[in-house]
């Protein structure tokens, strides 16, 4: 938050939060990253029904799942839950 | 309720537009925020949230940063019913005034199993009763998660938290978790039904559901939460999936009083021997891990006699209906 913002002494009362939490990466958090085995994946959804963080995208203009590492925790529930096993969680370094 | 039935596969859910939006501060792993994900797919026009203090109301209102994409109200753990009822009095005033042309306008309350089993409770009661036209969705963690773990009336028996800790005197929890479920049954409510997760398809159909009656609607959600479940991360979906399996938690909507069982649930009473042991549910839940010493197991067994008599009692409720 920079220093400019108002504090919550100055908001009026019954404030909105003026910013959208789309602003506020949480990628950062994680220590395993989900890597996808293109080749296995049928794009089932199953993954992007269970993120908790809406990290992944369905586009259905390409037909294709995609990842947004700027918000993944790397909870790692979509491996779990993957029918097909196309998703392994693994260090960023790997 | 309409008589028209929403249709949906996974693309139309995968294609709508997240209204809980990306950058929440919830745990990895978080199940409530998954579920507050996906139920916000199942609204189908002009809707405001009011949301009781909790977990999930903080993680998406860190000032200056909001999730919610749609109007949304905080309230304090108490009174997330009434505010429903004073949002539902105002829609009606507008529209009387003429200000308000939509036809319908959804109004969902949200509150976490402190907000609702306990504190929220009497104001979740009048307002079922003076029957405000709004949607009451419990999400079920099992204790006071944001806070610091404390047992709540949800809390199952023997499960460790901050305030019933696992020791030589104490097994967990004592106590049994309370049937809210039975409470707002006994409202006469016309819309009144349980839903997790993993068996995402079912519960956006029963959000809808409750939606569309006119009226109050009561949905519980049960939501595994691997902070305070001391469960690992990438299995808050296996636990969710497996409480339905055990029977630990059922999955059943009841309109009108008339109780039927969903899917996932109605497959178990077909072929029980599908049925697993709640043993599969409890282990690897660090919470119940002293459970599994000698001198507490039988406090698993005690659960299992438990959870199948209240499994046959459900049964029976089903088929009486």
């Amino acid at each position: 938050m920079s220093s400019k913002e108002k504090t919550w002494k100055e908001i009026s009362i019954a404030g909105v939060p003026p910013k959208s939490s789309i602003g506020f990466m949480t990628g950062d958090w994680k220590t395993y990253m989900p890597v996808r085995d293109l080749e296995k994946c049928t794009t089932c959804l199953t993954c992007v029904m269970f993120c908790p963080e809406g990290a992944i995208k369905w586009r259905p203009e390409m037909g294709k799942i995609e990842f947004d590492f700027s918000f993944c925790k790397g909870c790692g529930i979509c491996a779990n839950e993957c029918p097909t096993k196309a998703i392994t969680m693994k260090l960023p370094e790997e | 309720m309409t008589t028209q039935e929403w249709k949906f596969n996974a693309k139309d859910i995968a294609n709508k537009p997240d209204l809980f939006l990306s950058g929440h501060r919830a745990c990895a792993g978080c199940g409530p925020a998954a579920m507050m994900r996906l139920i916000m797919k199942a609204t189908r026009g002009p809707t405001i949230v009011t949301q009781a203090t909790g977990c999930m109301e903080i993680v998406g209102s860190i000032y200056p940063y909001s999730s919610w994409a749609l109007p949304w109200l905080h309230t304090a753990f108490e009174n997330a019913a009434a505010n429903a009822s004073g949002i539902d009095a105002a829609v009606k005033a507008l529209r009387k005034k003429g200000k308000i042309k939509q036809e319908h306008i959804d109004i969902i309350a949200l509150a976490g199993d402190g907000g609702t089993y306990d504190i929220g409770l009497q104001a979740l009661s009048g307002a079922v009763e003076r029957g405000h036209d709004f949607l009451f969705i419990l999400y079920d963690n099992e204790g006071y998660m944001n806070t610091g773990i404390q047992r709540s009336s949800s809390t199952p028996l023997g499960a460790a938290t901050t305030t019933t800790p696992a020791g030589s005197v104490n097994p967990g929890k004592l106590e049994k978790k309370k049937p809210i479920t039975e409470i707002m049954l006994a409202h006469e409510m016309e819309y009144v039904a349980t839903a997790t997760p993993y068996y995402w398809k079912d519960m956006l159909t029963k959000v809808r559901k409750g939606l569309e009656v006119e009226g109050p609607a009561f949905l519980h959600i049960f939501a595994p939460c691997p902070r305070g479940w001391r469960s690992e991360p990438a299995k808050t979906m296996e636990y969710s999936k497996l409480s339905v399996e055990s029977c630990v938690f059922p999955i059943w909507e009841a309109v009108n009083g008339k109780r039927t069982l969903s899917t996932p649930s109605k497959l178990i009473a077909l072929a029980p021997q599908k049925k697993k042991p709640v043993k599969s549910y409890l282990e690897g839940q660090g919470r119940f891990r002293h459970l599994f010493t000698p001198q507490n197991m039988h406090l698993v067994d005690e659960i299992q006699r438990a959870t199948d008599e209240k499994w046959a009692k459900l049964l029976q409720k089903c088929e009486q209906a």
